[in-house]
């Protein structure tokens, strides 16, 4: 039908074929332009406006009276929005209104916050750049963190050996969890992603079995473990009034580290071949297994390490909800920061600035924090579908056909 | 029935595949549509057939104006289509593929395959085409298939056919039965469009030439006119189709198959105990139809087969069971039958493409990282050297015409010292300009002591290249033949005599029947 340079030769991997059409979806998705992200966040936070204004009893109560006094519906409209919002402002970055100093420098949680989803995000940006959609980084965040508290409560190391001990089995964990998904996509076919998924529940129960048995803290009816000892604690970057941590650092070494793979490695370029093309890739002598491999390895080493900044950093002890939602956050960071690594660094520190500014905004403008939710599920929905953010804003996509009739 | 077309054109977006094409074919006359791919043939003919809203312009069918909002509304209308991919269901009868769409029924919607049969065997009949209603599709060979294609057009009356690109999957002597079948059709009173880029067959076959060019008529020609004539229209220079190649002068016999056979996951053969050798210096063709082994012989060759007998060797050493990376290490140049697929990553700049089996070396990277000064500097070279149209080596493979993405895999395979050189359709949808191009190279890299081998469909390309001919039919070795072998004797060879029997054939004097198959 379209004069398509070539005549597609009968393949003997029809497997791949296939699989290369649902990853060439997700691909449009993830490789869109950064344009695309900004506007996405733009019409997600307008909408929740919306949700805001119309759920405010004071801009209910003035509409009642809408065509005797219409100014006063909008009015209340903008109070009400332009409270919530500079509420979840203030909260994530600066508010003189605090009653406390340190409550003031909301920036610090937001930072706090972002640390774990720039690494989470970070593991799902690298996987995808090498065609495998990591939804486990939940799974690998949770085995990151066991296997940091077992370093971290049951061993006792002299100072800094003992945080890098934990930090370096906190990898481990995340990278045995991910090169399961790896391995078994390499030799047997098996699809990432519902690996991955069903490693999540596994990576969940697993983790409460042994709260319960061997990890439970002495004495402890919960199923909680032991604290961890103080030298395996990540350090506290601003003294006790923040919990803003070492954490951060190790964050941003990642997203170096990570561009660097991604963009000056040979690895990378394999990584980046086998992504974009793992037929071309095979045919230039890459080993397309062992880079699925090796590529969630480190995937699952970067979402251990978040394990580790979450039990080493802002937790203490391990339990059952340790990963909280980050697993899945990381994939909305790393969607939304194009699955480029500084995209989702920024990314990372929106969702963190979200979570942060929206305690405040619940507290101080009384507007449900569930509309954070609701604002983030929306970025979501708009990066999933870049013809709707096209279409409001009248972006012109440029056709495949275009190029190739 | 008269159709013409006033004025269509058609763009996406900021490009213009059709600019104001005016045409016109008359009843019962064959219209060849000529043109080098990417030229706007398909896409004319696609808003002809109603799969595209032209952007302006109109159809005219015997001189009222129509408008056709998908195929439906064409075939309504009286004009069929025969894709250069089938649209065939493989696992239904011929009646089922030739009902489909256009089911007759009889009362309460029951399927009447009957009317459908009838139908088929009417026009087989008429028409010569030697169509069994009841056959399997996925049973038939590709020319049958093409006839089923035809079938399907004609029941739904069609005065206009379209045939896109139809000989491309031919054997030459089913590419000549379908020429007796156009006639016929002609005959009977159907108008054909014909679209393809062989001069041969249009210069055979045609009543009127159109020459398309980046999307315009660039004029009509006669069938008479001179082959070089037709060319240089096509490419818009005048362009030497004969490639001044001297004769080879073979030196060591440095590449060796012996006994390959190639399975499927089933264990079936695709590639049966085949043999042949190389020497240096000179280019061995392997010819044959789509499909008959040669993509598992190249795979088997570059270590991207699974299931593999035999031995091949470089230089006494063993190339089997060796992986991808070490025999491109050992010397081997390979360009893939699909560059798309198989020889460039789309979204990766030209320059990360021209590196992409050679990133691991010095002085591409060195400790495991890239050296991007040294590889946009490579780019620049490369693409200065092949002549590589594009505003720069940063921009992505994809951007590329087929041509120049053809010249950019070339360019990598050739940038190092070669043991071996294995192009398989080098030259496949690229333009006339770039093959003299592309040739000349192959040819220097046979001078400098390289043995080559091509894989090629294309009969004139093997004939032109060839200084030995291979034919592979159904996986298996039908014999080597000098070069300079006829058309002939390779058609047969291709549709399964051995050398000897094909030679054979030939010399007999001519046989009572006409040596057609039943």
């Amino acid at each position: 039908m379209s004069e398509t340079p070539t005549t597609s030769a009968p393949t003997p991997e029809v497997e791949d074929a296939k699989d290369g059409e649902s990853t060439r979806v997700i691909r449009e998705i993830m490789s869109g332009n950064a344009i695309i992200s900004v506007l996405a966040v733009l019409v997600a936070l307008v909408i929740g406006g919306i949700l805001i204004a119309v759920t405010d009893p004071r801009v209910t109560a003035a509409a009642g009276y809408f065509f005797a006094d219409p100014g006063a519906t909008f009015s209340a409209i903008w109070t009400s929005v332009s409270e919530a919002y500079g509420a979840l402002w203030r909260g994530a970055t600066y508010d003189p209104t605090a009653r406390t100093w340190q409550g003031q420098l909301g920036i610090f949680e937001t930072l706090t916050f972002a640390t774990p989803l720039i690494l989470a995000g970070l593991a799902v940006t690298l996987a995808f750049r090498a065609g495998l959609f990591n939804i486990g980084a939940q799974g690998q965040i949770i085995m990151g963190a066991t296997f940091a508290g077992v370093v971290g409560f049951q061993m006792h190391l002299p100072p800094v050996i003992h945080l890098l001990a934990v930090i370096l089995a906190g990898a481990i964990g995340g990278a045995i969890w991910g090169g399961i998904a790896g391995f078994l996509k390499a030799r047997t076919g098996a699809h990432e992603v519902i690996v991955t998924i069903m490693l999540n529940y596994i990576a969940v129960s697993l983790v409460l079995y042994l709260l319960k048995n061997q990890l439970k803290a002495p004495g402890s009816t919960n199923p909680i473990s032991p604290q961890m000892d103080a030298n395996a604690m990540l350090p506290l970057l601003l003294g006790p009034n923040f919990r803003v941590n070492a954490g951060l650092i190790l964050a941003i070494l990642a997203v170096i580290g990570v561009a660097w793979l991604l963009n000056r490695s040979t690895l990378g370029f394999e990584y980046r071949a086998i992504g974009a093309n793992p037929r071309a890739a095979r045919t230039a002598g890459m080993l397309v297994t062992r880079g699925y491999i090796t590529v969630m390895l480190i995937s699952g080493a970067l979402a251990g390490l978040a394990g580790v900044t979450q039990i080493a950093g802002t937790g203490k002890s391990l339990d059952s909800e340790i990963a909280g939602s980050i697993g899945f956050d990381a994939i909305t960071v790393a969607l939304l920061g194009r699955s480029k690594p500084w995209g989702t660094f920024f990314a990372a520190l929106l969702f963190g600035a979200f979570k942060a500014g929206g305690t405040s905004m619940a507290v101080n403008a009384d507007v449900s924090i569930d509309i954070v939710a609701v604002v983030q599920s929306l970025i979501v929905l708009f990066i999933a579908a870049p013809p709707l953010i096209r279409t409001i804003f009248r972006i012109k996509a440029v056709r495949p056909e275009g190029t190739k009739a | 029935m008269k159709l013409e077309l006033r004025g269509i054109t058609k763009s996406f977006g900021a490009l213009i595949a059709n600019d104001h094409i005016d045409l016109v074919v008359a009843s019962g006359e064959i219209h060849s549509l000529l043109g080098e791919n990417g030229a706007g043939k398909s896409t004319l003919m696609n808003v002809l057939y109603g799969l595209y809203e032209p952007t302006a312009g109109e159809i005219l069918i015997d001189d009222k104006p129509v408008k056709f909002s998908g195929p439906a509304d064409a075939m309504a209308a009286g004009i069929g289509m025969v894709h250069q991919h089938f649209m065939l269901v493989p696992v239904f009868t011929v009646a089922e593929n030739v009902a489909l769409g256009a089911e007759s029924t009889t009362f309460g919607g029951i399927l009447d395959l009957e009317a459908t049969r009838k139908k088929i065997r009417d026009i087989s009949a008429k028409f010569g085409f030697n169509v069994d209603p009841d056959a399997m599709v996925e049973d038939l060979p590709v020319g049958v298939q093409q006839r089923v294609e035809i079938i399907k057009a004609l029941v739904r009356n069609a005065k206009i056919l379209i045939l896109d690109e139809p000989t491309a999957v031919l054997t030459p002597q089913e590419t000549d039965e379908l020429m007796a079948i156009m006639a016929q059709l002609k005959a009977g009173g159907t108008s054909i469009v014909f679209i393809t880029h062989k001069l041969r067959e249009v210069k055979a076959i045609s009543d009127t030439i159109t020459v398309i060019r980046r999307g315009k008529v660039v004029g009509s020609a006669d069938p008479t006119a001179a082959t070089t004539e037709l060319a240089s229209m096509m490419v818009g220079r005048s362009v030497s189709l004969t490639l001044n190649k001297a004769d080879a002068e073979p030196g060591e016999v440095t590449f060796k198959v012996s006994n390959l056979s190639v399975m499927n996951d089933v264990g079936h053969r695709l590639l049966d105990d085949v043999s042949f050798s190389v020497a240096k210096g000179e280019i061995l063709a392997v010819a044959g139809v789509q499909g008959n082994g040669q993509t598992e012989l190249t795979q088997a060759v570059m270590g991207l087969h699974k299931h593999i007998k035999g031995s091949i060797t470089l230089d006494g050493k063993e190339l089997v069971g060796k992986s991808v990376r070490d025999i491109l290490d050992s010397g081997v140049g390979f360009v893939p039958e699909d560059r798309q697929d198989d020889g460039l990553v789309g979204e990766f700049s030209i320059a990360e493409n021209l590196i992409l089996d050679l990133y691991t070396h010095t002085p591409y990277s060195r400790r495991g990282t890239l050296s991007r000064a040294f590889i946009a500097k490579n780019a620049v070279d490369k693409v200065a050297e092949f002549d590589v149209r594009t505003q720069s080596a940063q921009s992505t493979a994809d951007t590329l015409s087929g041509g120049n993405q053809q010249k950019v895999v070339l360019a990598r395979e050739l940038a190092r010292p070669l043991k071996l050189f294995i192009a398989s359709q080098p030259t496949r949808g690229v333009d006339v300009g770039s093959i003299e191009f592309l040739h000349k190279r192959i040819v220097a890299e046979r001078d400098g002591g390289t043995p080559v081998v091509i894989v090629s469909t294309e009969l004139d390309e093997v004939l032109e290249l060839a200084d030995r001919i291979a034919v592979l039919f159904a996986g298996k070795l039908m014999g080597i033949v000098p070069g300079k072998s006829s058309r002939e004797l390779l058609g047969l060879m291709m549709a399964g005599l051995n050398a000897a029997d094909a030679q054979a054939q030939l010399d007999a004097p001519v046989a009572p029947d006409n040596g057609e198959l039943p």
